[in-house]
């Protein structure tokens, strides 16, 4: 572990009955780094997430955040200390405005400055151009816009580690070139960004490092134009 | 309105009412007004836990009860107030509303909702077979016919107590709509993952609602046994209680405060109106059949269905404006 190492997980094992979703996984994400993680469909990406997020218990091995060891917390005390996520399927609050879906986060990361909150709430609106919906509910939505609610969401909290699941999955070319450009701005501002996808035109364009998962196990992690050439991960993708 | 000028229109809205049955001089009207007023309390206790935070609570009954026994020990151990005593059964029903919430907690939907019924089953058991409090053969209050201090009616005073208790019910439910546990009891509703990755400590807010609304729901239940001066289990954990406190705020609607007072109103009038007209074992038909009647037509309750059309309305007047 480095100085700027935000994110450690070492040793990560999690099961479910006989089946094995991730063994000894070892991951260090540095501070402002730009990582795509890739996997086949049931590789266990999302299920890492959800252990490093709290969301699920790891039977075995320990994550660390910014020093700090997170086994045993919950998910909420996790977003407190900056780990957000955005998930997979959009889970928008339903029953709450889109402005009001944001404020949850900024009343209860504990983590927004001195700006009052509309105001964060409508700027954050503004950045995934959804202002002038703030007071819609997430039915009105299309799909790109619940997808930009998500990471809009996931920003009110303020993260100093984003990890976005599958943000862009089933978009168009320009809409995921929108939540690109929406994703490297994050991470100009500071922000660590983790991006799970599979639209590999968006993670090679995004990822500085690029982390390949197999049947629960990590089999490649370096630079995306070397990893992608490997011939485990080539295997992994296109068989023998 | 800020919150004291709501508590203040209350006030008077309970005054005026409390006025108009004064000045109509018939007792009835205090008598079948308590009924409404508890089921007031009764159900925005119930949707506090139930509207609010999603979890369905059919063990209603049980916390009225508890509210209701302890009652009877406080008259049968000291000379405490009525008002002391919804302090104390409060306090009792708060505890295992807390206890509850502690023992559901990996219990979701209708997995939640079975282990309060289930618990309802247990505490009327072990008050069924507890001595102390009558047992299964009841026991009897016996009320002073007027309230020495204020020179009233004893029903009038315990319409006056129980108008007090739905203020404040009332103004508690109506602040945490609208405040940061109010935005936290909505994500619960909501998705409780995706509150819980936004930072709300979900766990610890659904056993602040299980207990505020265990604890309003005792508080309605103390005065009971002066009210009907002979409480057994099978009145104190009558079925009605359950079922009215689940049906008024579903009436009414669960998204605001407003849903259970106007679904308390409307189904505890019909039921009073029914029992003075033709006869009380009418009332949970009435209840089913009007629950039965909103599902279909209504599901998000009267406040639903005005909403629906308030936004129908503004749909159809800026499509005129656009034309």
């Amino acid at each position: 572990m480095t100085a700027d190492t935000l994110l450690e997980v070492s040793g990560l094992g999690k099961r479910f009955g006989g089946f094995v979703a991730l063994e000894s996984i070892g991951l260090n994400v540095a501070e402002k780094e730009r990582v795509g993680l890739i996997g086949p469909n049931g590789s266990g990406k999302s299920t890492l997430v959800n252990c490093m997020c709290g969301t699920l218990r790891n039977e075995m091995g320990s994550v660390r955040f910014a020093g700090q060891v997170l086994d045993g917390l919950s998910a909420h005390e996790r977003t407190r200390l900056g780990l957000a996520r955005s998930f997979q399927l959009p889970r928008p609050f339903n029953t709450l405005s889109l402005a009001d879906n944001l404020r949850v986060p900024l009343l209860y990361s504990g983590r927004h400055g001195s700006q009052p909150i509309d105001a964060r709430c409508m700027e954050l609106l503004r950045v995934v151009g959804l202002a002038d919906k703030s007071d819609r509910l997430p039915r009105d939505l299309t799909q790109i816009e619940m997808r930009k609610l998500e990471l809009a969401r996931a920003m009110a909290a303020d993260p100093r580690l984003l990890i976005a699941d599958e943000a862009m999955a089933g978009l168009s070319h320009a809409e995921v070139d929108d939540i690109l450009s929406l994703l490297i701005q994050l991470n100009e501002q500071g922000v660590t960004v983790i991006l799970i996808e599979h639209i590999m035109r968006a993670v090679m364009h995004f990822s500085r490092r690029l982390v390949v998962l197999v049947a629960g196990r990590k089999i490649a992690d370096g630079d995306p134009t070397e990893v992608v050439r490997d011939p485990d991960v080539v295997r992994a993708y296109l068989g023998e | 309105m800020n919150g004291a000028k709501f508590v203040l229109l209350l006030l008077l809205t309970g005054a005026a009412g409390f006025g108009a049955a004064w000045l109509i001089g018939n007792a009835y009207l205090f008598f079948a007004g308590y009924v409404v007023l508890q089921y007031i309390a009764l159900a925005t206790a119930w949707n506090i836990l139930g509207g609010y935070t999603g979890y369905v609570n059919f063990g209603t009954a049980a916390f009225f009860a508890l509210g209701a026994y302890t009652t009877v020990v406080l008259h049968k151990l000291t000379t405490l107030p009525v008002p002391m005593m919804m302090l104390v059964g409060g306090l009792v029903s708060g505890i295992v509303g807390l206890g509850t919430g502690y023992l559901t907690l990996r219990l979701r939907g209708a997995f939640f909702s079975i282990a309060t019924l289930a618990l309802a089953v247990v505490v009327q058991t072990l008050i069924t077979n507890w001595n102390f409090v009558g047992g299964s053969r009841g026991a009897y209050i016996v009320r002073p016919p007027t309230v020495p201090l204020l020179g009233i009616d004893y029903i009038q005073y315990l319409f006056l107590v129980m108008l007090v208790l739905v203020v404040i019910v009332l103004a508690t439910a109506r602040t945490i709509e609208r405040s940061r546990l109010g935005y936290g009891f909505a994500t619960i509703r909501d998705d409780e993952i995706a509150a819980e990755a936004s930072g709300v400590p979900t766990l610890r807010l659904k056993l602040l609602a299980t207990t505020i609304s265990g604890a309003f729901m005792g508080m309605a239940g103390a005065p009971l046994p002066y009210y009907v001066t002979y409480l057994d289990p099978a009145s104190g954990f009558s079925l009605a209680y359950a079922v009215n406190g689940v049906a008024m705020p579903l009436v009414g609607g669960t998204s605001s405060w407003l849903g259970p007072v106007i679904g308390a109103i409307l189904l505890g009038t019909l039921q009073q109106v029914a029992t003075v007209t033709i006869s009380s074992a009418l009332n949970l038909l009435i209840v089913g059949l009007m629950l039965v009647a909103f599902v279909i037509v209504a599901p998000n309750g009267i406040l639903g269905l005005l909403q629906g059309m308030r936004e129908r309305l503004r749909w159809h007047l800026a499509g005129r404006s656009r034309v």
